[in-house]
């Protein structure tokens, strides 16, 4: 707990699942939930470098708005969720492929 | 002790973080993520990031978990606790991720940190960030508070049935 | 203080920004009664702060509060309030004229189509004229200027229906940009020498010699005193503009057609006064050769209105030129170095003349209401020879006319006397004092002293003409004056306080010498020292010295004149000794010059208007004629017949480069479409893959 790799290691193991669940989750919601522990991954190491390398409170200000980036993005990708379903009937994103053509 | 609840966490938010990213049932891992954002702020408190660890429970277990709840249940007819969840592309996906998890290990790791490293204890940090966020981030508090409001009209304006 | 500053600043904003969005609901609610009370609140403030300066009575007492505003490193602008004996005595100036003049306007005003925003303009008005006021720098003088501006020109366009009054309005706001250019770039050659709008600040570092030091080396080797002689000149315009000097003195009777309470306000108190303010607030760096040049431009003033001043029957013309040669008395008092005196007028003219005003629009209101009953749209309500022996029916109306009259002629008892007095003392002084430099050869100083005196016996005998053409004599057209009754008393309450303020003992109290303008007044305000170092500056000790002197043969001359005035004026329009008539026709010349404002509009018409319009035009047909026909078209000519052959040589060689690129690239999206699924998670891997694989090449 007093060593920098601890949190770093914690760090990248989060992402790597974040990462996993944006990739292969079918499920819109599912995705969002991906992306925060993305954002919270991303967190652990800003304040832990705050803590172990620069420190200053830097990185925890960054945090602070990166949670606030997040709660926003929540709302409206929410908001785009509930107008997929609206129009669809589902929110399954690999079916939402209209980009193609 | 200390010792023993920091790695309990660490246990905890990587399980829990597994459940959400490998879990057939949507809500359970919904609840999982829960755990995932309690543990993260209990790691905020080892590092004495108290005012962050205060904000993590409330922004994310308060807030974001809810809208997520309320996004889950809004677009499923629900009949029972069980609401199942597929996933698509698993083999790329876990061979591409593991890829990228080796990288930052390896990053990570050979990296000797303990040389030039020594830990600060903060003691409070709210006056701190209270004190940097109306000076030296004082634009970017602004430019922030106008983003909320973005999306705060933005979100409502999706929103709406008839768009 | 300083909150109750900031209170009597910002009270009006209210009141305007109250005014204008709801307003229109309350039209019929009596919801102006809310501007009025916030306005009499403001005079309750302003006159709480007099207080405070009568307890305190000391003549150096000043107050400063500053904010920084902007700042971009070197260069900083603060905003700031700075209060002291000035400040005050023309807070309370602003406050009693401004809500007399709203308690006035419910009455004169009724009914108006544009009742709500009316109050509301007014509002604004005091919001920027107290800004004027309270500023502590030049560059918070200027923001405030151009709000003055902007709200004298909304309320003179009051009713913009009207072409003439649109028309004014414009003129009104276009002359004053001539002056406000010459103002800001003034300021901003002060600025650039001393880095400071600040009044203290300028004045402090003049003194210190960072102009003679900075301004050689900033403006090309120019002599320092020769450039803040320029400054000073430059800054001065401005108050030539807002003041309605010579020769830009045109939009202030035509601002006239403004309603009148407005005109009594803006157009004859406060601000036009303001330029005489502005000149108070830079006096101490002006240098000789810049307040000799202002000494001419309002000695020069105050006569020339004048004369057109006799001439005119509009009643609101006359004093409206009336104003602008006060206003000239004042400005020359400040030229002459008689500080005291030339703001003292301020004061007392802002009194009397604010009457004056307010009195004739009692009387026009009075016109109006039995020109309307009668059915006559035609009759012009203003114009004085459609009234006559008016006394009768309107008591309180003609007595505060005779006082404001008598203390605007400069008669013993009322405020004028003193103030006038003690110009006319002070160019008498000046002219006696000037011993070097182009003024002493020729004795040309001497000319202020006679701008002066004439001046004055030419105000008494138009005054007084104006009175005994609209109160005396018999009625020119009986069927208007059967109607016609005194205002109600919302209106003639103001007048008599105003009446009463033109008295003499207002500003000499605890001592009642009627010659003496000794009294709190005069001890308050001190002029300050110059405080110029880079050449000659004005002689303080020795101007008051000769002050003195020319005290008693300066009262002498001007009770003299005055009296000449009024003498000539009882015998022409009075008595009718002297046929008005046959005297106009005898001074033909003269009289036709005076009747046509000394051909002023026309020149400013025909001599920089229309020629600089013609020239437009020729620039415009130049540019048709010659410059499209001959260079561009021709050019385009030319280009046509090469492009021609060019053309020939793209279509075989470029077309079939570019034609081939074409197909190759239509064969590769051909075989790369087959990667695009639409799916985002695809792209995702495509991505993460990717930024693996920059990150392998990276290390290896």
């Amino acid at each position: 707990m007093d060593h920098l790799s601890s949190y770093l290691v914690l760090s990248a193991i989060l992402f790597s699942l974040g990462l996993y669940t944006v990739v292969t989750r079918r499920n819109a919601v599912a995705i969002l939930m991906g992306v925060e522990l993305i954002l919270n991954a991303a967190n652990i190491n800003f304040v832990a470098f705050s803590k172990f390398v620069t420190h200053n409170l830097d990185g925890h200000l960054i945090s602070v708005f990166i949670i606030m980036l997040a709660a926003a993005e929540a709302a409206v990708a929410l908001a785009i969720v509930l107008n997929l379903y609206n129009d669809r009937g589902h929110i399954n994103v690999d079916e939402a492929n209209s980009l193609k053509q | 002790m200390a010792d023993f609840i920091f790695w309990m966490i660490w246990v905890l938010i990587v399980a829990t973080a597994g459940l959400v990213a490998f879990g057939n049932n949507l809500i359970h891992s919904v609840f999982a993520l829960m755990g995932t954002f309690l543990g993260v702020a209990g790691i905020y408190i080892f590092l004495n990031a108290d005012f962050l660890a205060v904000t993590q429970i409330v922004v994310y277990v308060g807030g974001i978990l809810v809208l997520l709840v309320f996004g889950i249940m809004l677009t499923n007819k629900i009949s029972t606790a069980q609401i199942s969840q597929s996933s698509v592309q698993k083999g790329l996906g876990i061979i591409i991720v593991l890829a990228i998890l080796v990288i930052i290990l390896s990053a990570v790791l050979s990296h000797d940190w303990t040389g030039s490293i020594q830990p600060m204890n903060f003691t409070d940090t709210v006056a701190g960030i209270g004190k940097l966020l109306f000076t030296d981030y004082l634009i970017l508090f602004e430019i922030a508070s106008v983003l909320l409001l973005g999306a705060l009209v933005g979100a409502a304006t999706l929103a709406r049935k008839e768009l | 203080m300083i909150k109750l500053a900031l209170f009597i600043l910002f009270l009006p904003l209210l009141s305007f920004v109250l005014q204008i969005f709801l307003g229109r609901r309350f039209e019929d609610k009596k919801g102006e009664w809310v501007s009025v009370g916030i306005q009499f609140t403001t005079l309750i403030l302003s006159l709480i702060m007099f207080v405070m300066m009568m307890s305190k009575h000391d003549p150096g007492f000043s107050l400063e509060f500053h904010q920084s505003w902007l700042d971009l490193g070197l260069f900083k602008i603060d905003l700031g309030l700075y209060i002291d004996n000035i400040t005050v005595i023309m807070l309370n100036v602003v406050a009693i004229i401004s809500s007399l003049v709203h308690l006035y306007s419910t009455a004169y005003m009724e009914g108006d189509v544009r009742y709500s925003r009316y109050f509301g303009f007014l509002g604004i008005f005091t919001f920027s004229m107290n800004g004027i006021v309270l500023a502590n720098s030049l560059f918070m003088i200027y923001i405030f200027w151009e709000l003055v501006g902007l709200s004298s020109y909304l309320l003179i366009g009051h009713w913009w229906e009207k072409d003439s009054a649109a028309n004014a309005g414009k003129k009104a706001f276009i002359t004053n940009r001539v002056g406000d250019i010459g103002m800001f770039t003034g300021m901003l050659i002060i600025a650039t020498v001393l880095g400071t709008f600040n009044f203290q600040q300028i004045a402090e570092r003049i003194h210190e010699g960072v102009w003679a030091a900075n301004a050689g080396m900033l403006f090309g080797g120019i002599e320092p005193h020769k450039l803040l002689t320029i400054a000073g000149v430059l800054v001065f315009m401005g108050a030539v503009g807002k003041s309605a000097q010579f020769p830009l003195h045109v939009w202030l009777p035509d601002a006239m057609e403004g309603p009148t309470p407005v005109s009594a306000l803006i157009h004859a108190a406060t601000m036009v006064a303001a330029g005489v303010y502005l000149t108070v607030r830079i006096f101490p760096f002006l240098t000789a050769d810049a307040m000799a040049t202002i000494a001419f431009i309002g000695g020069f003033t105050a006569i020339y209105a004048a004369t057109i001043a006799i001439t005119q029957n509009d009643i609101k013309k006359v004093l409206a030129y009336s104003t602008v040669s006060q206003l000239g008395y004042m400005v020359m008092a400040l030229g002459t170095g008689a500080y005291v005196a030339g703001f003292f007028h301020l004061v007392t003219h802002a009194m009397f003349k604010g009457a004056l005003f307010l009195a004739s629009g009692s009387v026009i209101h009075a016109m109006h209401h039995s020109l309307h009953k009668i059915h006559d749209h035609e009759t012009d309500a203003q114009d004085m020879r459609n009234m006559g022996g008016l006394r009768t029916r309107m008591p309180i109306t003609f007595g505060v006319f005779m006082i404001t009259t008598a203390a605007i002629s400069g008669i013993p008892l009322f405020s004028g006397f003193l103030s006038k007095d003690a110009i006319l003392a002070g160019s008498w002084a000046y002219a006696a004092n000037v011993h070097e430099g182009w003024l002493a050869n020729l004795h040309l100083a001497w000319l202020l002293p006679v701008f002066g005196f004439g001046a004055a016996a030419i105000t008494a005998f138009y005054m007084f003409r104006l009175i005994f053409m609209t109160f005396y004599g018999e009625a020119k057209r009986p069927e208007i004056f059967r109607h016609i009754k005194e205002s109600p008393k919302v209106m003639t309450v103001p007048l008599m306080i105003l009446a009463i303020l033109s008295m003499f003992f207002v500003f000499t109290l605890p001592s009642v010498n009627p010659i003496s303008s000794h009294g709190w007044f005069t001890e308050l305000i001190q002029s300050p020292e110059s405080a110029v170092t880079t050449g000659p500056a004005f002689e303080l000790e020795h101007f008051e010295h000769g002050l003195h002197a020319a005290h008693v043969p300066a009262m002498a001359t001007s009770l003299i004149v005055a009296a000449l005035g009024l003498l000539l004026s009882v015998l022409i329009y009075l008595l009718k000794k002297i046929s008005a008539e046959e005297l106009a026709q005898k001074l033909g010349v003269l009289y036709r010059g005076s009747f046509n404002k000394w051909y002023m509009d026309e020149f400013y018409i025909n001599g920089i208007i229309r020629p600089f319009l013609k020239g437009c035009g020729a620039v415009g047909r130049f540019d048709l004629d010659f410059y499209d026909h001959y260079l561009i078209n021709g050019w385009g000519r030319n280009a046509k017949k090469t492009s021609r052959g060019v053309g020939l040589a793209d279509d075989l060689i470029v077309d079939g480069a570019v034609n081939f690129s074409g197909i190759i690239f239509q064969w590769l999206g051909w075989t790369l479409k087959f990667i695009q699924t639409g799916k985002i998670q695809n792209y995702l891997i495509f991505v993460l893959i990717g930024a693996a694989l920059l990150f392998v090449a990276n290390v290896f």
